[in-house]
């Protein structure tokens, strides 16, 4: 696959709204990630993170715009630019009857592996996330936080140059959630562009360099997060974000 | 190719480890088989071996009666009962009660009186048109109708055979009463058994052959009609599982992430399709082998297979392609697992009854004979029905095969179409 541009993606003019439902729409929305950054996309519920994510991945498709991963634009019939991105999604994104070495060797083949690079990545995942020891258990007995750490697994498992995580660490434990933010850290640090959306901001705060604050399908506020709390005049992520969000109730049905 | 082979292995291990859906695709089927033969064959020796139980109080003091009664002995169906007492419907249905009988006749007890009347005076009738004098002085009253009395659980075709039976038994009892009238108003003197018997009793045999493409003469049994019959049943009962994994595909969060990969749903569906087609010749082999071999163990007929193996096993290679078809189409139109199971469990029965595998198609009248047609069961079930029961190559089922080949293919577009429509693929 080529990658023609620096931009790790580049969003132009999008226009998106759900079909029958004129509560979620997008209007010429732009938003611009740079190779290698680690980008939190924060908003409260229903403000079209999610949205904004799927249409990135190729999920839904923009009723106008472009949406580009290294300059090669998304949705195109062949499915090449999906060897690009790897995807984390909040819900387990797995087979609940399958060990992790077979739904890493499923998924591993779908991404486009052959046996050997599958089996190496295996191996090497398994061990960074501590997956060793129930590494041929079936999934479904597995904890939360276990579930959490199968499903980062996959997402990276062909070694993605942009990585979506969606609420990666929703619902784990202080030792998982520390692990899972090294794990990114470091896959950051070897290239990989992360784009991260949660609603634990404090968290955010320690893994993302740059910030797009959502609401009502737009974005109201973009930069680092240092820049973002000067010119707010705020001491915390979460501070700020209540400050441009408000603090009413978000009913996201 | 790697990639359908390890979605082959997934599907594979799913499959292995849904221990229900197993038990629903090959335990429940072979439940079902042993239980319809063995019941059909015990209907079969009901008609053909057991003889029926039936109640008779003879109120007939004469020998017309007990002729009677011998006659229907005679018959083989019944297992004659003689009851005494018995006046009417009330005690007669009180003693079917007691004695466990389906059947009960009251013979009235001026029956031999009466049909021997009847007797003096056809054949003081024949002797006048035969020129001769004859006595038909003597009026005959109309005889009193011998009641059956039968219980209601009786089917109407079993009924029907009873009913025949028992005017068989009759008639030959009044025909030897007019008999015996005619000959004693020629030669005045009795009839001579000997000469009756033969008059009577010799009659034309009556040879069954059931006729077979091969020329080979085994008759047909209950085995050979129910396996394969529900083997076709059992095969279009992958629904229950395959029909559920396409949906549960669907609506689990696996899904999502395989539409961000770059690989095509059409591989999940290919592999489903080789996966589940191997569930069915699985299946219809386990089936066959049960009747081969524990059938006659458990007192059944052992199953006898057609001696084109070829051909047996294209039929249920295009059988088993055409459920799983069927099924992966119920598993993309069905938003939730409740609606493929219900819809699909519902339907395959009344797949299988227009398709003639609870109900003989050749039995079926207008709408419901051409609704047959659009059953693949229907199809399914001829092409068995000539290989098992008429001996039949390959050749002879062609013009199953071609309209079963068909209705797949017309679900394999079908499923397509939605897959495209939903944006799946």
């Amino acid at each position: 696959m080529e990658l023609t541009a620096s931009l790790a993606i580049d969003v132009q003019n999008i226009g998106f709204h759900y079909p029958g439902n004129s509560d979620m729409s997008f209007s010429k929305l732009d938003l611009k990630i740079e190779q290698g950054e680690r980008f939190g996309l924060f908003g409260p519920n229903g403000a079209g993170k999610t949205t904004l994510i799927s249409l990135m991945t190729g999920l839904l498709t923009a009723d106008d715009g472009h949406i580009k991963l290294f300059g090669n634009e998304v949705g195109m019939p062949n499915n090449k630019v999906n060897k690009l991105f790897g995807f984390v999604p909040q819900d387990f994104s797995f087979y609940q009857e399958l060990s992790p070495v077979e739904n890493l060797e499923f998924f591993g083949a779908w991404s486009g592996l052959d046996k050997r690079t599958i089996c190496n990545r295996t191996n090497e995942l398994l061990n960074i996330l501590g997956l060793e020891e129930v590494r041929d258990k079936q999934v479904q007995k597995f904890s939360g936080g276990m579930k959490r750490r199968v499903n980062l697994a996959i997402g990276v498992i062909h070694k993605p140059k942009i990585l979506f995580l969606d609420e990666p660490t929703v619902g784990v434990d202080v030792q998982t959630r520390h692990a899972i933010i090294n794990y990114l850290l470091e896959l950051n640090r070897d290239g990989t562009t992360l784009v991260y959306t949660s609603h634990q901001l404090s968290e955010a705060e320690g893994l993302c360099e740059q910030i797009a604050l959502m609401d009502d399908g737009k974005i109201i506020a973009h930069g680092s997060i240092d820049k973002l709390l000067k010119e707010h005049k705020q001491d915390s992520l979460e501070h700020l974000f209540l400050n441009l969000t408000g603090k009413d109730y978000r009913n996201d049905v | 190719m790697f990639k359908l082979w390890v979605t082959i292995l997934k599907d594979i291990r799913i499959l292995w480890r849904d221990k229900v859906g197993i038990s629903l695709m090959f335990v429940m089927p072979i439940i079902l088989v042993v239980v319809v033969t063995s019941i059909q064959t015990s209907t079969f020796q009901l008609v053909n071996k057991n003889k029926l139980p039936l109640l008779i109080a003879n109120q007939d003091a004469g020998k017309i009666g007990a002729q009677l009664i011998a006659n229907i002995n005679k018959i083989g169906m019944f297992k004659v009962l003689p009851v005494s007492g018995v006046q009417g419907e009330k005690s007669m249905s009180d003693a079917m009660q007691q004695k466990d009988a389906m059947l009960g006749v009251i013979i009235p007890s001026d029956f031999s009186s009466k049909v021997s009347a009847k007797s003096k005076n056809i054949a003081g009738k024949a002797m006048t048109s035969f020129g001769l004098e004859g006595d038909t002085t003597k009026k005959a009253g109309d005889l009193d109708p011998l009641t059956v009395y039968y219980n209601p659980v009786l089917q109407e075709s079993l009924r029907l055979s009873v009913a025949g039976g028992i005017r068989s038994a009759l008639q030959m009892v009044q025909s030897s009463e007019t008999l015996k009238s005619l000959y004693f108003s020629i030669n005045e003197k009795p009839l001579p058994e000997a000469l009756e018997n033969e008059m009577l009793n010799d009659e034309t045999a009556i040879n069954e052959i059931p006729v077979s493409k091969d020329g080979t003469r085994s008759t047909p049994n209950a085995t050979q009609h129910n396996v394969p019959a529900w083997t076709i049943f059992a095969m279009f009962f992958v629904i229950m599982s395959l029909g559920g994994s396409v949906v549960r595909e669907k609506v689990s969060g696996s899904f999502i992430r395989l539409k961000t990969l770059p690989t095509s749903y059409v591989i999940g569906i290919f592999s489903k399709q080789i996966t589940y087609l191997g569930v069915t010749m699985l299946q219809a082999a386990v089936i066959f082998s049960m009747g081969i071999w524990l059938f006659p163990h458990i007192g059944l007929s052992a199953l006898n297979l057609p001696s084109d193996w070829l051909a047996l096993f294209i039929v249920t290679l295009i059988c088993g392609w055409c459920a799983v078809s069927y099924a992966i189409c119920v598993g993309v139109f069905a938003d939730t697992q409740e609606q493929a199971n219900g819809f699909g469990a519902v339907s395959i029965v009344i797949l299988a009854c227009i398709g003639g595998l609870m109900v003989p198609s050749f039995a079926m009248q207008g709408f419901f004979k051409s609704a047959a047609n659009i059953s693949p069961m229907h199809w399914c079930l001829q092409a068995y029905y000539t290989l098992f029961l008429e001996g039949g190559k390959l050749k002879d089922v062609v013009n199953n095969i071609i309209p079963l080949f068909i209705i797949t293919i017309v679900l394999q577009l079908v499923t397509f179409l939605v897959l495209k429509r939903k944006n799946l693929i």
